[in-house]
């Protein structure tokens, strides 16, 4: 069975349809990268998986790990472990992040029927994956996302999937503000979260992120559609040559 | 549904402390005269200076009009209509005297106590069960019930009672600082306070001493028709310190109820009184329609130097809040701290600050305002910060935020600065933003419900004010917010 799989879907914010008929499958064990030029839907897909309301799917389905994610709210398909990183992750003030770190664990472990997580096994897996992300401990008792640069953010989107073992990561333009040095340490992250039980999906706009992060899959999407399906040559050839000739040539 | 109509349904509340508790009461008819007011001092034993002192306060109420310079709306409230005087019927049996001990106590009183949640049975206390370590003065309608912990707090000299036990025990410390701080014709409410109060709470903390434990008391109206006036005065003598908390909760009912309070504090020479109030009046219903009118008047003064008096208060019931807890900052090197939460929803009514006044040399100040609006709920924070010609090199520091959730609300900020002393610094920010709904859509992505995900938006925006309550109360605080803020999803 597969991991992810959309068939035919079509949605419209505020009456635009912006998706024309999406058909992706994802299996356990498997990246794959989304990519496309501005405008094309990519952040659209990201939002009607996560089940962001204002956006309305008016025909086709989507099953992730057996379920219909369509009947699902968000939070529900959370903690079936199906992680979102942000874009542009929002600040919340005043609200540590080791006290979201903390929630967002025992949600998806309350879910699993476990018992809330003790708080020494909890500080010390955490410490230790703050650590591999580059970052300091001081920045576990910041707010979320308060005041973080860029890359910050990045590397805390990193950081919750990494604790949170998603059983598919759905990476929204995490390449996109960062420098190459936190471009490197955002990538060994997610390679690290690649894994036999793991689906990832990467939607980026430039090749960049690819280079640190091989997909086995790449497809193009280009007015709500995916135009075309390869391997990761798809992504250098789009590097060399831009969208231009490979729309051309789908169209 | 758009988001923000979810957001709205979500805050939709409902009260959780709503019912009534079924016990024989004696009130008195309604009405207000000169009658009235001496049958109050009557039914109280009090003495003589007790009853002049409250029919100077009725003659100079009844040249007062009802002020109207406030951000609420109401209808105009008569007077002639309310009942002054409740008490629970086994009370007046007991001759006036507050019961002996806990077997003297009505048990659906004690009944009405449990279901709050409030440990009154020593033993339960004493257990741990909640809030160790807190005395607690119970006060049903107008009447305080029992006060806990009595003998451990005199052993340390610290006179923890109800304020009728206090005018009939210790009259020389209530002639000594009785409207002292709050005159009897400071505003409106205070008069009629001060004619008709019923009881209350009294603490005294005499010189050197810190008091062993946190002192509380619980507020809980229940008659009908009835206003409830009650008189709280803290006194630290010099080097003394104390924190005191109130929490209110009443009944839910169609109409509207008055509580007109005043609260005095009284700070000496290095005393220090931390005043902690967890305000959950019934608020009304989803279209308004009952609720409490929580016209209140608190007042402290720091009288000697290096003093410091800090008030922290969740304010989340009552149909229309109108109370600015303000320090009067005599001594030189005194403190005065104002931190408040003021969570408004549905069609409440929230105009409320502080004003330090400053007249000591070097004194400081810090106001942190947290205002919370939802539902059609209008906050207004108001506030005043007078720097004194006498207050040279004083301090000020303010900080004012508004936190807005759904889009029918309405946030106000009132600051007032007079500064006559060019020595003086005064620092004002202000922030207001709305729970967007970005922030319920990240955190919902992270497996969060839609409740606790707004609950931790709007419990990390009033981090700071929660930081300031006991230990105790601050867990408290944080669940009386959920319980506000709570209601039925999707």
């Amino acid at each position: 069975m597969a991991l992810l799989e959309i068939k035919n879907l079509h949605a419209v914010i505020d009456g635009k349809e912006i998706l024309k008929g999406i058909n992706l499958t994802i299996n356990a064990g498997e990246v794959h990268a989304i990519m496309g030029p501005n405008g094309s839907g990519k952040s659209t897909l990201c939002h009607v998986l996560g089940g962001r309301d204002g956006y309305e799917v008016t025909e086709g389905t989507i099953t992730f790990d057996g379920h219909d994610l369509l009947e699902m709210e968000t939070e529900e398909r959370a903690v079936a472990g199906m992680l979102l990183g942000f874009q542009h992750p929002v600040e919340i003030p005043g609200v540590k992040n080791i006290y979201l770190l903390k929630e967002a664990l025992n949600a998806k472990r309350e879910a699993q029927g476990l018992d809330e997580v003790d708080t020494f096994t909890f500080m010390k897996q955490v410490r230790e994956l703050v650590a591999s992300m580059d970052m300091d401990d001081a920045f576990l008792h910041r707010g979320v996302n308060a005041g973080f640069s860029g890359g910050e953010k990045k590397r805390n989107e990193i950081l919750q999937m990494l604790l949170l073992e998603p059983k598919l990561a759905l990476l929204d333009e995490t390449d996109s503000g960062l420098d190459i040095d936190a471009l490197k340490v955002v990538s060994e992250g997610i390679n690290r979260m690649r894994g036999e039980e793991r689906g990832i999906i990467l939607v980026t706009h430039y090749q960049r992120l690819l280079n640190y992060v091989e997909p086995d899959f790449v497809h193009v999407l280009y007015k709500g559609k995916i135009i075309k399906s390869g391997d990761k040559s798809l992504a250098h050839r789009l590097e060399a040559e831009g969208y231009q000739e490979i729309l051309e040539e789908a169209s | 549904m758009t988001e923000t109509q979810e957001l709205e349904q979500l805050v939709k509340r409902e009260y959780k402390y709503g019912f009534t508790t079924d016990i024989e009461q004696e009130i008195i008819p309604p009405g207000l005269d000169e009658d009235v007011v001496r049958m109050i001092s009557a039914k109280k034993h009090e003495p003589e200076f007790m009853l002049e002192w409250r029919l100077s306060a009725f003659r100079h109420w009844q040249t007062m009009k009802e002020p109207e310079w406030a951000h609420v709306h109401y209808p105009k409230i008569d007077y002639q209509a309310l009942s002054y005087y409740a008490a629970p019927k086994s009370q007046e049996e007991l001759d006036a005297d507050a019961p002996e001990s806990l077997d003297d106590v009505d048990p659906k009183l004690l009944e009405t106590y449990e279901k709050l949640g409030i440990p009154l049975h020593e033993r339960a206390v004493l257990a741990g069960v909640k809030g160790a370590n807190v005395a607690v003065d119970a006060v049903f309608d107008s009447v305080s019930v029992t006060t806990t912990f009595k003998d451990k707090l005199a052993e340390a000299g610290v006179i923890f009672c109800s304020f009728s036990e206090a005018v009939e025990n210790h009259p020389e410390l209530i002639r000594k600082y009785l409207g002292t701080v709050v005159p009897q014709g400071d505003n409106y409410f205070a008069a009629l306070n001060s004619a008709v109060f019923s009881d209350g709470s009294f603490v005294y903390v005499p010189k050197g001493v810190k008091c062993p434990m946190e002192l509380s008391t619980y507020f809980r109206i229940n008659a009908k028709n009835t206003g409830q006036f009650e008189r709280t005065l803290i006194i630290a003598e010099e080097g003394a310190s104390v924190s005191y908390l109130e929490g209110c909760t009443a009944p839910q009912r169609d109409e509207n109820q008055l509580h007109a309070a005043v609260v005095e504090l009284v700070a000496l020479d290095d005393a220090e009184i931390k005043y902690s109030t967890v305000q959950n009046w019934y608020p009304g219903d989803e279209e308004g329609k009952g609720g409490i009118y929580n016209f209140v008047t608190k007042r402290g003064e720091c009288r000697g130097d290096r003093a410091k008096i800090t008030w922290t208060q969740v304010e989340a019931g009552s149909a229309i809040t109108w109370k600015y807890p303000s320090c009067i900052l005599k001594g030189d090197d005194s403190v005065g701290e104002f931190y408040s939460v003021a969570v408004g929803n549905n069609y409440q009514q929230i105009d409320s600050g502080t004003k330090m006044i400053h007249l000591g040399k070097r004194t400081r100040s810090t106001i942190v305002s947290k205002g919370i609006s939802a539902g059609r709920a209008e906050n207004a924070y108001r506030g005043l910060v007078h720097i004194g010609k006498t207050a040279t090199h004083a301090r000020n520091f303010t900080q004012c935020d508004s936190l807005l959730i759904g889009d029918r609300c309405g946030a106000h900020t009132f600051p007032y600065i007079e500064a006559k002393n060019a020595s003086a610094q005064v620092e004002h920010e202000a922030t207001t933003s709305k729970v967007s709904d970005d922030q319920m859509y990240y955190l919902r992505s992270r497996g969060l419900s839609e409740e606790d995900a707004m609950n931790m938006v709007v419990s990390g925006f009033c981090k700071d004010v929660f930081n300031e309550l006991p230990m105790e109360f601050a867990v408290e605080a944080q669940a009386l917010l959920a319980v506000s803020l709570e209601g039925s999803v999707g």
